[in-house]
Parts: structure tokens; C-alpha cells; sequence
């Protein structure tokens, strides 16, 4: 298809209104939508909870109602279940097909769903108005290629899938967050550094540095976070771009039907349903990994969350804070089986950070990542990391940690060797972190 | 690092010898491998001052440059370093198997590989530094030089960048080698000095170690007194024999010192996985000595963006399997994954070797085996496992609490109603289960380089070599 056909199927062309300081989110959508025919790729940056998944289903339908074929590529299978599940709801004379591994088994909500086809191959599908699956599937399929794709979580995504499966489409929308954790190896990929197409980098960065015409949006308002916290994730994460809540002071609200008995653990909790944060500090000590007392607390905060009858009030209505609107978080893997093992409800999700990526949550608690700690690694210092932990909740976030993290940062500046040709990253993870710390210590408890 | 390397280096520290932290040798050790200890110019890149090498320690074959500032003497020096280098590695290629392979046509693999020994990573990057300066150069043209030193230098920059390649053994630094078998009580910087490991491992630590006059440094980088003292004047006096001779000095002690630490490392028993490791490692070498019959260019300086992505794939896959096979060959590095609850050992308190599961034709066979253990199990219920007792099996994890773990085999105990003989362990016998695992998904095919799409860059000119290959952009 020609560029004026393209921009004639897709509907009226945009850029009538000048550019604005600050458009709202509608006025952004209008203008990813109206780009759309207009450029090869078009990248959205959204912060956590700005209605990134809103905007991938109206593209998709924006796409799919000009009658061309749409692919959608997500990261996970959950990912995809869920956009399947929104495409759906939202869009229910729409046709999809999911592609999936052999071995996956749909979840039922899925298998339900009218307009639906699940299958291993493009053939099994019928001829849906979308095909969507995951990065990995979608680099086992050839012999095809889609006029458009949507790539979800594309800041999530590495380059080298994104290199295995551009051949499919010959246009796409790119969505992500640009301030959660960078895509990563278990190799050591310094040899790359510095090329433009370095397969280490985010799908997002590579396509840029060959692509830097392409127009990138941001969606500025963030649904999700409540006014206590848009603006210190904003100001630890976002520090150039920024972004606000969507709603104002006082219109989130989180109550404990039943009173306390004076522990840390419910002075903590108190606190965060006062301010929406809380840090429950621990005596300072260097400890292993998977610190008893940490976890205790961890656990002991989740339960006493449940057992005080927790009360959400929102722009939504009241509903209680159940157990599987609570999420705890952590850095490592065993830390989130030490936790799962100190007898919480199973409906409590706990996990690490990379999984908790894209979640939301009424409320979370998150074990530090540098508590306990006697060094402070890139890993434990990756902005990605915190900012993912810290921008879950809906309505208030308990940090537990051990003292002494501020004299830690203190004490290890980062040093990583700086590369030649790579360009440089904001927000540096120790001086978000820094910002973060900074906040909390105003609810400590 | 993990906790029980950090345990051992407390209990090095405080018994004044470094611990051992596996029981097997998780590298492949030649019977004739090219110890190679070069020196380069201090203040230069990778301008070769002198190397010794050789695979007999009764003959260390030293080469030295005697003026490092003349070019031409440095591509002499190159060329006669191919002398040594090239007959060793070719002697590898005449005596070859035939590999049949499924989807492909049979190829040839030397029965045997070369291997490259040198003191320390540092060692590493001036070896491919060395091949990247040599491998563009012609022998024809202008500066022309030897024939042998573009190929030297491909074979070079083979071995450094299979270096990086996990779990190869082609290319070793001793300190690396010896740093993954036994923890010193010194840190991780202190433990990249040869002369200071192999004392912690052998005798406890000294001072000398430290000491300059009694172990120079084991390369590329030399002693600045050395540079400024002895170095300096025997260049400005021209003699070649007075700096062959200084050179000597500084070469000597570490030639000792490799030669110490491989026979450190031929005490230890030879890992259950190395041989397969190895067999990649002489499929690679025949590759490598398959393309250079063939004509290939020399390597190209970087990766392409298709060229980037494969390595990668590659060197992640070999990475995970690495890490498995090391765990599964050795109950010291299976006790980090028992610690961190990846992995349990136990002894079998009762077997249900019959147990089924489904009826009629999709009945299957699934025994259950409970294991008493001490070990905190930190795996969720449906966790695939293995164990190192019986490769090859797979197992199921079922439910775990109070010590006991209950486990089912899914894999690799026969096809009949009853399990083959032994594939079911019994009671009382001590297992391993672990949720590491060697099954890997292939990863799915990349497009050819001339396919390369927009979002990288397109498709790359294609390759033509020129004079100007071999110069660099100074800075």
C-alpha cells in the first residue's frame, strides 16, 4: 500500500492543531493514530499505568476497522492473554487469533471467548482480523507478512527478537515504558557495546539509532498511581519527560475497617494508608539474601493487611483490598520463594520485579533491593528495578528495608566503565535511588 | 558471588591456604597444550615486546623484540611467533572423524584441538588485540609482510574470541582456571596475579608475591622499574643480546608459574562434561580450519547486526548448559543451588515405582519417590527437575513441606507398565534433584545478513577487502 492510501484507509490526517505544552491523553492518541499512515514505526512512551494497554486495543481496532490484517507481538503469554482478553471486551466483532507454543495451555477466560481461535500455526487460524502472540512464537513463523504489527512492551523487548521478527510487517506501532528494567543476558555482551545494533539494547533504542526520524509520543497522565505517588516516580524515573496522576489528592483512599495494636507492622500500614507510602525499617545488618527478619516482616505486613479488613476507595467505588489485590515484590528469585514459604495466602501475588512488570495492584509491598546489602551492584542499582516495584500500587506501597541503605549509595557510586558510542541512560539508578530513599524516609516507621 | 565461595575464602583467610570449591576439573586440559606468555610495550596497545611459549617446559621457544617502536621488527617478531604458533595448530587437523548430522552433510573433526595457555585475562585481550593488528595485513601491497602473519593473526583472533565463549576450553587464562577450583582468601582483583594465587593455593600467601625482583608481572603489562631500570638502558645500548636477556628475566619465573598451575589442574579428576564440551570445542576448531582452507576473509572487526544476534543465541545457549553440566558434575557447585533452594539431596524414605496416571490407552507410567531432606526447597509444585544420579531422566516435583519431598519421574524410566530395572532409585539411596535442567529450545532461525530489516539498519554493503582493512582509527 502507498503512503496516501495508507493515510486514507486510516482515517483523518492529524497535525491541525499546533503543538501544544501539554496535550491530554486523548489529544496524544489522536496523534499516534493520525502518524500511523504517515511513517514507517511510531513509538509511545507511557509511564506506569497511562493507559498503555487502552491505546494498544483502540490501534488495533483503529487498524483492524481499515479491513488490513494486524499483528500484535507481546512479551509473555500472560501479556497476550490479557490483551486477547481487553481486544475482546472492548471489541467484540472482532476476530483474533492466538498463536501459541505447543506446549502452552490456554487459560480458560481465554478459550471462552467468542471471536477467539487459539493454534499453533498462522494456517490453524482461520483468517482472524489480528493474530497476536508473543516475540519468541512469532520468530518461528515465515512464509507471511502483515501490513501492520503492534509491538507491546517494546522497551522489554531485545533487540535481536526484534531482528528475528521485523521481516513479518511493514509498519508498526512500538508501545512501552522506557523507565522499566532494560532486557538483559546471562552473557557478558561488552563485545556489542556501542553498536547501533547491539543485541543487548531494547527493541525501542535500536530502532531509533537506525530509524531517528521516527516520531515518538508520550502519554502524559498515569491512571494508575495516586497523587502521592505520580510525582515521585515521575521526579526518581521520568526526570525529563515526566508525567502526572490522573487523579487528584484525596481521591484515593485506603481505610482499615478494624484498629490496630500498636505493632510496627500496623503502625506501617497505618502510615501508608494515611500518605500511600510507608518504609518499614529494620535495625541496620548485613545479612544473606533471603533475610529471616525481612521476610518475617514481609509476611507478617501482608497478613496483618488481610486481617484489618483494608478498605479502597477510588475513582471506581469502595471494594475491599482482597488478597489477590496485594502484591509483594522482590529483586531476587529466592527472596520470592523465602516469602512464598512464610505462609502467605496463596492469592497474594509474589514475585520478582521482572514479573511484576506491567501489573497493577490496590496495594504492594516491596522488599528493598539493596536491604541488607554490603554492596550496591548494577543490578541491585537499575533504576528499571525500583521503578517497577514502586509504580505497582493503586493505592499504597510498603517498602520494608534494613537501615543503612543511604550510606551504602554512599559508599558505591556508580562506576560501570563508560562505553564508547553507547548513549548515555537517564535516570542513573543510584541517583533514583537516592530520590526514592530520600521520600521515604519522611514514613518511616 | 555466591555464599559458599564466600564462606571459603573466610576459611582461606583464616586457615592461611585457599579452599577448594569443586571436585571435579570443570576445564579440558590438553596433553600438549602452547603455554604462551607474551609481553607488549607499555604504553602502547598491543605492541609485542616479547613472548615465551611452547609446549614442552624444558623448551620455552623466547622471542623477542628488540627495538618495539620499529614496525617492521614487530611483523618479524609476528612471523616468528607463527613459526612456533601455526605447525602446532595445523598439527591438530590431520587426523579427523567423520560426524554424520541430521538435516546437514557429514563433515570432519579433528580428533584432537590445540589449546592455548596464557597467565590471565589481560593475557586474553592482547592475544586478540595481537590478531586484530596482524589478521588484515597482506603479504603483498604496500608494507607488505610475512605470508604467515595475516593467517597467524586469524588464528589469533579465533582463539581470544573463542576465549569468550562459555565453557570452551581452547583458550584458558590460568588465573581464571585456577580461581573457579579453589577460593584464595584475597579478593577478586588480588586473585588476577598469578604469582599471588598459585601461592595461597600452594603454600598459603607471601609477600614475595607482591615483590617485582622475585615474580614480575605475569603480562602482558611489565614492571615499571623493570621499564625504567633495566629495560630503558639495554634498548638505548642496542645490544640484542642484553635485552634478550633482561626480557628473560621477566618471562622465566612466570613460565614456571603456568606450568605449576597446570599441573594444579591435571590433579584434578577430569569433569563428567568436559569431554562433551571439548567435542564442540574440536568441531569449532575444524570449522574454523574449514573456512581458512576455503578462502574466507579474515574475521570482521564487529559483528553485523544478524552476525551479533546468532553469537548471542550461541553464547547463551552454551552459557545455560555450562552452568547445568558444572552443577550436575560436582556436588560442591550443586550445594549452591541446594543453598539457594534450586536443588535438594536426600536420602529415598519410599518408592512407589507402579503408580500410574490416566486410564485405559493414555495410562502413563509415573513413579513417585519420596526424599527426606535437610535442604530448604524453595520449588513450586509442577517444577520440572533432574538429577544428576541418572541423566537424562526428568522428573516433576509434586509437593514439598516438613522435610519431605515428593516427586514423580516423567521421563526416562521405559515405556512398559513397570520401569526398566534402576531407573527408579530405591530406598535408603542418596538423590539429587535439581530444577536446572539441560532441555533447551532451540532458538528460532535469523534472517540472512542481506535480509537485514529497516528497524536495524537494513542490509550491509557487502564486504571488500582493501589495504585500508589493516589501518586502524588512532586516537
Amino acid at each position: 500500500m502507498t503512503e496516501q492510501a495508507a493515510a486514507r484507509a486510516i482515517g483523518p490526517a492529524a497535525g491541525e492543531a499546533g503543538p501544544k505544552p501539554a496535550p491530554g491523553p486523548e489529544e496524544v492518541i489522536r496523534r499516534v493514530l493520525a502518524d500511523l499512515p504517515r511513517h514507517r514505526g511510531v513509538v509511545v512512551d507511557s509511564p506506569p499505568g497511562a493507559g498503555k494497554s487502552t491505546l494498544v486495543v483502540r490501534a488495533a481496532a483503529h487498524i483492524a476497522g481499515t479491513g488490513e490484517p494486524l499483528m500484535i507481538v507481546a512479551q509473555t503469554n500472560e501479556q497476550v492473554d490479557d490483551l486477547v482478553g481487553r481486544l475482546c471486551e472492548r471489541h467484540p466483532h472482532l476476530t483474533v487469533g492466538r498463536l501459541s507454543a505447543s506446549g502452552y495451555v490456554a487459560p480458560r477466560r481465554v478459550l471462552e471467548l467468542p471471536g477467539v481461535t487459539v493454534g499453533t500455526r498462522v494456517q490453524d487460524l482461520g483468517d482472524p482480523d489480528i493474530v497476536i502472540a508473543t516475540a519468541d512464537k512469532w520468530a518461528w513463523i515465515a512464509g507471511r507478512t502483515w501490513p501492520w504489527a503492534i509491538v507491546d512492551e517494546a522497551y522489554q523487548m531485545r533487540s535481536d527478537k526484534l531482528l528475528r521478527i521485523a521481516g513479518l510487517f511493514d509498519r508498526a506501532l512500538f508501545v512501552g515504558d522506557p523507565g522499566q528494567l532494560d532486557p538483559f543476558s546471562i552473557v557478558d555482551g561488552d563485545r556489542w557495546s556501542g553498536l547501533s545494533w547491539d543485541p543487548l539494547q531494547s527493541a525501542v533504542s535500536v530502532l531509533l539509532r537506525h530509524n531517528p526520524d521516527l516520531p515518538v509520543h508520550r502519554l502524559p497522565v498515569s491512571w494508575r498511581l495516586p497523587a502521592s505517588a505520580a510525582p515521585v516516580v515521575s521526579r526518581a524515573f521520568y526526570p525529563f519527560t515526566g508525567f502526572r496522576s490522573g487523579t487528584g489528592p484525596g481521591e484515593r483512599r485506603l481505610e482499615l475497617a478494624t484498629g490496630g495494636m500498636g505493632t510496627v507492622h500496623d503502625r506501617a500500614l497505618e502510615e501508608a494508608a494515611r500518605s500511600g507510602w510507608a518504609l518499614l525499617e529494620l535495625p541496620n545488618r548485613h545479612t544473606v539474601r533471603t533475610d529471616g527478619e525481612a521476610v518475617q516482616a514481609v509476611a507478617q505486613l501482608a497478613a496483618r493487611l488481610l486481617q484489618r479488613g483494608a478498605v479502597a476507595g477510588s475513582e471506581q467505588g469502595e471494594r475491599p483490598v482482597t488478597a489477590d489485590r496485594i502484591a509483594v515484590g522482590a529483586a531476587h528469585r529466592d527472596q520470592v520463594a523465602a516469602i512464598r514459604n512464610a505462609g502467605l495466602p496463596p492469592e497474594i501475588t509474589v514475585d520478582t520485579a521482572n514479573r511484576l512488570q506491567g501489573r497493577e495492584y490496590d496495594v504492594t509491598i516491596v522488599l528493598h533491593p539493596l536491604s541488607g546489602r554490603r554492596d550496591a551492584t548494577a543490578f541491585h542499582l537499575e533504576s528499571g528495578r525500583l521503578c517497577v516495584l514502586a509504580s505497582r500500587h493503586r493505592h499504597a506501597c510498603v517498602v520494608v528495608a534494613r537501615a543503612g541503605i543511604a550510606e551504602l549509595l554512599d559508599a558505591h557510586p556508580s562506576a560501570e566503565p563508560v562505553q564508547l558510542g553507547v548513549p548515555v541512560k537517564f535516570p542513573d539508578g543510584w541517583e533514583a535511588n537516592q530520590s526514592v530513599l530520600d521520600h521515604l524516609a519522611a514514613h518511616r516507621v | 558471588m555466591s555464599l559458599l565461595t564466600s564462606l571459603a575464602r573466610l576459611r582461606a583467610l583464616d586457615e592461611g591456604i585457599a579452599q577448594p570449591i569443586a571436585t571435579v576439573r570443570h576445564c579440558h586440559l590438553s596433553a600438549r597444550p602452547m603455554v604462551f606468555v607474551p609481553l607488549k610495550l607499555s604504553g602502547e596497545a598491543a605492541a609485542p615486546l616479547a613472548a615465551v611459549l611452547g609446549t614442552d617446559r624444558d623448551r620455552p621457544h623466547l622471542l623477542v623484540v628488540t627495538q618495539p617502536r620499529n614496525r617492521d621488527l614487530r611483523f618479524a617478531w609476528a612471523a616468528e611467533l607463527a613459526g612456533v604458533l601455526l605447525p602446532y595448530v595445523e598439527g591438530f587437523l590431520s587426523d579427523t572423524e567423520t560426524v554424520e548430522r541430521r538435516n546437514a552433510d557429514p563433515y570432519e573433526r579433528a580428533l584432537d584441538a590445540p589449546q592455548l595457555l596464557v597467565p590471565n585475562t589481560a593475557g586474553i585481550a592482547f592475544t586478540r588485540l595481537l590478531g586484530r593488528s596482524t589478521r588484515f595485513r597482506r603479504p603483498d601491497g604496500p608494507y607488505p609482510v610475512p605470508e604467515t602473519v595475516p593467517l597467524l593473526g586469524r588464528w589469533l583472533t579465533y582463539f581470544g574470541e573463542r576465549a569468550a565463549f562459555p565453557g570452551s576450553s581452547l583458550m584458558l587464562a590460568a588465573t581464571e582456571e585456577l580461581g573457579r577450583h579453589w577460593a584464595s582468601g584475597q579478593s577478586g582483583l588480588e586473585d588476577a596475579n598469578l604469582a599471588a594465587l598459585l601461592g595461597w593455593i600452594t603454600e598459603g600467601p607471601a609477600d614475595d608475591a607482591e615483590d617485582p625482583l622475585i615474580w614480575p608481572p605475569a603480562g602482558p603489562a611489565t614492571d615499571p622499574g623493570f621499564d625504567a631500570e633495566v629495560l630503558a638502558p639495554a634498548i638505548e645500548s642496542g645490544s640484542a643480546e642484553r635485552i634478550t636477556e633482561a626480557l628473560r628475566t621477566q618471562l622465566e619465573p612466570t613460565w614456571r608459574l603456568m606450568w605449576q598451575a597446570v599441573d594444579l589442574l591435571a590433579g584434578l579428576p577430569e569433569g563428567a562434561s568436559v569431554a562433551q564440551r571439548w567435542e564442540q570445542d574440536r568441531g569449532s576448531f575444524s570449522g574454523m580450519a574449514a573456512q581458512i582452507a576455503e578462502g574466507a576473509p579474515p574475521q570482521a572487526r564487529r559483528d553485523g547486526a544478524v552476525a551479533a544476534a546468532s553469537r548471542l543465541a550461541r553464547m547463551e545457549r552454551a552459557q545455560a548448559a555450562y552452568e547445568v553440566q558444572r552443577a550436575y558434575d560436582d556436588p560442591l557447585v550443586m550445594a549452591e543451588y541446594r543453598l539457594t533452594g534450586e536443588a535438594f539431596a536426600g536420602e529415598v524414605v519410599e518408592t512407589d515405582p507402579a503408580h500410574a496416571e490416566g486410564e485405559g490407552r493414555s495410562r502413563k507410567l509415573r513413579p513417585l519417590v519420596v526424599v527426606k531432606t535437610d535442604d530448604p526447597v524453595r520449588l513450586a509444585p509442577g517444577t520440572a527437575l533432574g538429577t544428576p544420579q541418572r541423566r537424562g531422566q526428568g522428573a516433576e516435583l509434586v509437593s514439598a513441606g516438613d522435610g519431605l519431598v515428593t516427586i514423580k519421574i516423567t521421563k526416562g524410566m521405559g515405556r512398559g507398565r513397570t520401569p526398566t530395572p534402576g531407573a527408579v532409585p530405591e530406598v535408603g539411596e542418596r538423590v539429587c534433584y535439581s530444577s536446572l535442567t539441560d532441555d533447551f529450545q532451540g532458538s528460532a532461525t535469523l534472517p540472512e545478513a542481506e535480509a537485514t530489516p529497516w528497524t536495524h539498519g537494513g542490509p550491509p554493503s557487502a564486504y571488500v577487502p582493501t589495504d585500508d582493512d589493516a589501518q586502524e582509527e588512532w586516537s
